[in-house]
């Protein structure tokens, strides 16, 4: 094994300028295509946490009973998708109006009247989260006859994922495209390097080796070519998303909300597919180098 | 060596070689005895290349079969050419050295071709340097080297695997006198040492001296009178 990774060397060392090229090709490639990755990550976080602050308010008729109350919780309850469903008293709404109004709150002082409804706070089950669910539970909700009105504020988080879910149609594409272009970017290099052989190995077969002998060192090439090329690329990655959330913070998507890179484990098996893809590359020159 | 006679290593039964129209060989039936030292000899196009070409799968034959050391080379699949080719040492016309490998690496690729261990390697290299009196020169390039030079590598090159057969063609091809005995009495040594050589030559010098079978080729055909 160790001749044939020497041989590999060689080759590389001999063709300086044209594995070089190869292999910042790649590491663009690879940059572009993990960087659109990091970004479905972090925008898929930026949701789920947006989602998990999903609820919506049922208000109640301001003529509900006691006893017409404690029914709508339970039947809010009993409905599908709903996780949990909090009474907040007339109290309770005036007093986190008042929270949320800060320095104004002095002007709540010169209401005579509470004018809030009592209400609902209804949390929903994760998969209840997407905006057509929402829009059907609303539904429901409001066909109760003790409840006046319903609002969940979030309508947005729909248009948001749909747009994500556009982006990442493209992301895939681009994928593919960069995929690719990998493959046939190290299958041109080894075509070259083949080419410029094509006489010792034309020997190398007169002389009694096989296919074997003749095409691991190509392989070898190819593999390493590719995960030098991954390596690099996302190195660069993550020195741009270093640098990104050093000076811009954690994102501005809320403080609760932590930009992430890619796990340890994936990073390895960005590098091993780099090398997979550029040893497929060699396959492609090989295949048709020695029919 | 009577008592090894009728025991061939290489038999051609009714051999044709067509390039295109161009017959290269013609019927041509021979049986080469193991440990035979036997010369090819005929005009320039008489087809001494193609025969020895055909014997290693170089090229396919046309018509008839080839056995070689019991192998019909109809019947060979191509995974296992590289097994025929490594009972032959080949000296080639154009001696065909790798320019951007050392001579040493030269000849150390045939036993690293063959999956030798690699430890046998440098000892064996070394060793069949010195017979040919390359040794010294073991970590100069090919092309720094004069004609007859190359020649003697190429001829360690052929032997090094220890091949049952080795072919020469035209081994003194461009050489003087003096360096073409030198070359015929390393192609002794290995036949001495229990080797198949098979010499295609139109070196009449070298015809002369040898005391042994000649077959002559004439337009693709075995010339079956007296050679020279
Ligand atoms: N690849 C080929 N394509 C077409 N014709 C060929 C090919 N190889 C050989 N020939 C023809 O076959 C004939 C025999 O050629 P070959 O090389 O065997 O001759 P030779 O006896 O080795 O000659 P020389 O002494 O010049 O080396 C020649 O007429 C040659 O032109
Ligand atoms: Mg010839």
């Amino acid at each position: 094994m160790k001749r044939f990774y020497l041989r590999a060397i060689k080759d590389i060392r001999d063709n300086r300028f044209l594995t070089a090229i190869t292999v910042i090709t790649i590491a663009l490639s690879i940059m572009i295509a993990a960087a659109f990755a990091l970004f479905f990550i972090n925008a898929g976080d930026v949701l789920t946490l947006w989602q998990k602050g999903i609820r919506m308010m049922v208000y109640l008729d301001p003529e509900v009973s006691e006893t017409g109350r404690i029914e709508t919780k339970s039947r809010l309850q009993a409905i599908a998708g709903v996780q949990e469903a909090h009474y907040i008293s007339r109290e309770d709404a005036l007093e986190r109006l008042r929270g949320q109004m800060q320095h104004h709150a002095a002007l709540l002082d010169n209401l005579r009247d509470n004018p809030l409804p009592e209400a609902f706070e209804v949390t929903l089950q994760a998969g209840a989260r997407d905006s057509d669910t929402l829009q059907f539970l609303a539904e429901r909700i409001s066909g109760l006859e003790t409840v006046a009105e319903v609002e969940y504020g979030q309508q947005w988080i729909g248009r948001f994922t749909s747009i994500i879910k556009l982006f990442s149609l493209a992301g895939y594409a681009i994928g593919g495209l960069f995929f690719m272009a990998t493959v046939f970017i190290v299958a041109n290099t080894i075509r070259l390097v083949l080419y410029a052989r094509r006489e010792e190995i034309e020997i190398m077969r007169l002389v009694g080796a096989t296919d074997r002998f003749i095409k691991i060192p190509f392989y070898l090439q190819g593999m390493i070519q590719g995960g030098l090329g991954s390596f690099l690329g996302l190195t660069a990655l993550f020195l741009g998303y270093f640098y990104l959330t050093r000076h811009f913070g954690a994102g501005g998507a809320g403080e609760m909300f932590q930009m992430r890179f890619f796990p340890a484990a994936t990073c390895a098996g960005i590098v091993l597919g780099g090398m997979v893809v550029g040893w497929l590359g060699s396959w492609v020159s090989l295949k048709q180098f020695l029919k | 060596m009577t008592d090894t006679r009728n025991d061939a290593i290489i038999r051609l039964f009714h051999v044709h070689k067509r390039y295109g129209a161009k017959a290269a060989l013609q019927d041509l039936t021979l049986d080469i005895e193991k440990n035979e030292l036997l010369f090819v000899t005929g005009r320039s196009g008489a087809g001494k290349t193609t025969l020895l070409r055909l014997l290693y799968l170089g090229e396919e034959v046309s018509e008839g079969q080839i056995l070689v050391d019991g192998m019909n080379l109809s019947r060979i699949p191509r995974g296992r050419i590289p097994r025929l080719r490594r009972k032959f040492g080949i000296i080639f016309q154009d001696y065909k050295l790798i320019p951007t490998k050392t001579v040493y690496d030269n000849v150390a690729l045939v036993l690293d071709a063959a999956g030798r261990k690699p430890s046998v390697i440098p000892k064996k290299v070394k060793s069949v340097l010195r017979i040919v009196g390359m040794e010294d020169r073991m970590n100069a390039y090919p092309p720094s080297l004069s004609g007859g030079e190359q020649q003697r590598v190429a001829v360690a090159r052929a032997a090094v695997g220890d091949p049952k057969i080795i072919l020469a063609d035209e081994p003194t091809g461009s050489l003087d006198e003096e360096a073409a005995g030198l070359i015929m009495s390393y192609l002794d040594t290995f036949h001495t040492r229990g080797a198949t050589v098979i010499v295609a030559t139109h070196d009449k010098e070298l015809l002369r001296r040898a005391n042994t079978r000649v077959v002559q080729l004439r337009d693709g055909r075995l010339w079956p009178s007296d050679p020279i």
